[in-house]
C-alpha cells in the first residue's frame, strides 16, 4: 500500500509540475480570492487582521476542491482510469497517493497565501506552532476527504459541479476549526486555539481511515 | 486443460441496458479469439468484461481460473488490456507511462526500455510526453507496456485502429510471440479479414450475443510459413 501510495504521489505531482495547472491556475485564484476579500472589507486594518484566519481557510477550501478536480482529471485522460485498474495497483495506494499529492500540493499554497495575507493583511503569527500543528492537520482533513469525495463524483457526467456541492458542507468543520486555531496563534488566546485541533485531529484521522477502507469500492462503482 | 475464458449465460449492463444479454463463450489457452460485430454489438463490453472492469450481473463468467463475479481484482492482475484509448499520461514521457505501469503492476522498471525497444519506441521517442506522440506511437507505447508485463491473457480493443502496415506487422509478431509463451489473446477489430487472419476462431457478436463462430487461418498462415516464420498479418 505504501510503496503504491508514493508511486501514485510521485506520478501526481511530477504530472503537476510539467503541467503547471496549480501553479498557473489554482495558486492564482486562491491569491486573487484573498486579494479581493481585502478590497471587500475595507482598508481598516483591524477589521482585515480580525478576519484574516477565516479568509485563509476560506482561500483554501476552494484550493482544496480545485486541486481535488485536478487530480481526477488526471485520471478521466483517455484510458488511465481502465489502466489504473487493470494494473492491479491497491486501491487504499491509489487513495493514500492522490490525497499526499493534494496535500503537497495545498501545504505549498499555504505557504504563498501566508506571505500574500502578511503583505495584505499585516497580520503575524505570534504561535507558530499552533499555526504549523492545525495546518498540518487540516491539511490531511482537506486532501483525504476531498480525495474520497473526487472518487465518489469521478464517473459522472457532472462532478465539476457536484464535486463543490458534495465536499464543501463536508469540509465545513475544517474551516471553522483551523480558523479559530489559527485565531488562537495569530491574536491568542493559545488556549482557545489548541482546543479547535480536538476537531482538526479526528477528523484527518477518520477521513484517513474510511478512505483507505472505502476507496476501492468506490473506485468499482463509480 | 480448463479453459482461460468460459462464460455462460453472462448478463452485462452498462446503465440499465444490457451490453452483453446471455454470452456463451469459452477460450483455451493459447488460442487466438477475435470478435467481430457492428458498433454496439458488445464487443468492447465482452473485452471489458473478460478484464474484470464490467461487473457480470448474472450468468458464470471464470477467467484464468478465477469467478469473474467473486474476484475481479485477481484478473485484473493477471490480464493485459489494450483499450480504444491508449492508458497514457500526456505529461509524463513514453518511458515514464510505461515504468509507471510496471511498478503498479508490482514489476521491475528495467523492463521498460526493452519493451518500448521491442515497439520500435527508442532514444527521442521515448522520452517525448505522450501527449506529443502521435496516435500510432501511442498505441506501440501502450503495447510495450503488454510486452513488459507478459500477461496470461491479452485483451486487445480494436488494436489494429489507426496502426500503419509495419505497426500492424508489429502486432501481429507481438500476438504470435504472446501466444508462443503460452498466452491467449482476444482482440476485437471491424475488419473481417484481419480478424480471421489472425486468429485461430473468430466469434461475431451481435445484440450482445454471440451470434457466431468460424475458424480463422491464423494456424494455416504460421504453417505456410514455417512455425519460426515472422508475419502473419
Amino acid at each position: 500500500m505504501w510503496r503504491d501510495a508514493l508511486l501514485v504521489a510521485g506520478k501526481d505531482l511530477r504530472i503537476e509540475l510539467r503541467s503547471r495547472v496549480a501553479l498557473w491556475q489554482v495558486l492564482p485564484v486562491a491569491v486573487l480570492s484573498l486579494v479581493l476579500y481585502a478590497f471587500a472589507l475595507g482598508p481598516a486594518r483591524h477589521t482585515l487582521a480580525a478576519a484574516a484566519p477565516g479568509l485563509f481557510w476560506l482561500a483554501v477550501l476552494f484550493s482544496t476542491v480545485l486541486a481535488t478536480q485536478r487530480s481526477f482529471a488526471i485520471e478521466s485522460g483517455e484510458g488511465t482510469r481502465d489502466g489504473l485498474r487493470v494494473s492491479g495497483i491497491d486501491p487504499a495506494g491509489v487513495f493514500l497517493g492522490k490525497a499526499a499529492a493534494v496535500a503537497a500540493e495545498l501545504a505549498v499554497l499555504q505557504v504563498v497565501l501566508w506571505a500574500a495575507m502578511t503583505l495584505l493583511f499585516g497580520v503575524h503569527v505570534h504561535t507558530a506552532w499552533l499555526a504549523i500543528v492545525a495546518s498540518f492537520l487540516a491539511t490531511i482533513g482537506l486532501a483525504t476527504a476531498g480525495t474520497l469525495y473526487g472518487a465518489l463524483s469521478a464517473g459522472l457526467r457532472v462532478r465539476e459541479t457536484l464535486l463543490p456541492l458534495l465536499v464543501l458542507p463536508v469540509l465545513a468543520p475544517v474551516l471553522l476549526a483551523a480558523s479559530r486555531a489559527w485565531s488562537g496563534a495569530l491574536t491568542g488566546p493559545v488556549s482557545s486555539g489548541e482546543s479547535w485541533l480536538r476537531i482538526l485531529g479526528p477528523f484527518a484521522a477518520v477521513y484517513l481511515v474510511v478512505g483507505i477502507v472505502l476507496y476501492g469500492p468506490l473506485l468499482e462503482t463509480a | 486443460m480448463d479453459p482461460v475464458v468460459l462464460l455462460r449465460g453472462a448478463v452485462a449492463l452498462t446503465g440499465r441496458f444490457p451490453a452483453l444479454s446471455g454470452v456463451d463463450l469459452s477460450v483455451a489457452a493459447g488460442e487466438v479469439v477475435s470478435v467481430v460485430g457492428a458498433n454496439g454489438a458488445g464487443k468492447t463490453t465482452l473485452l471489458r468484461v473478460c478484464a474484470g472492469l464490467v461487473p457480470v450481473s448474472s450468468g458464470e463468467a471464470t477467467v484464468l481460473g478465477v469467478d469473474l463475479r467473486a474476484d475481479p481484482p485477481a484478473v485484473r492482475r493477471r490480464v493485459g488490456l489494450l483499450g480504444h484509448a491508449p492508458s497514457l499520461y500526456d505529461e509524463l514521457t513514453a518511458a515514464e507511462n510505461v515504468r509507471f505501469a510496471l511498478r503498479a503492476a508490482g514489476l521491475g522498471a528495467d523492463g521498460a526500455a526493452p519493451a518500448l525497444a521491442r515497439v520500435g519506441i527508442t532514444g527521442r521517442l521515448a522520452k517525448t510526453v505522450a501527449g506529443g506522440l502521435s496516435a500510432g506511437q501511442r498505441r506501440r507505447v501502450a503495447l510495450s507496456v503488454l510486452v513488459a508485463r507478459a500477461p496470461e491473457l491479452w485483451l486487445l480493443d480494436e488494436p489494429h485502429a489507426g496502426l500503419d502496415a509495419g505497426a500492424r506487422d508489429l502486432l501481429s509478431d507481438l500476438v504470435t510471440e504472446a501466444v508462443r509463451s503460452g498466452a491467449s489473446v482476444m482482440f476485437s477489430s471491424h475488419e473481417s479479414e484481419i480478424a480471421a487472419a489472425m486468429s485461430d476462431r473468430r466469434v461475431t457478436m451481435s445484440g450482445g450475443r454471440v451470434a457466431d463462430v468460424t475458424s480463422g487461418g491464423r494456424r494455416a498462415k504460421l504453417a505456410a510459413v514455417g512455425e519460426g516464420g515472422s508475419h502473419v498479418a
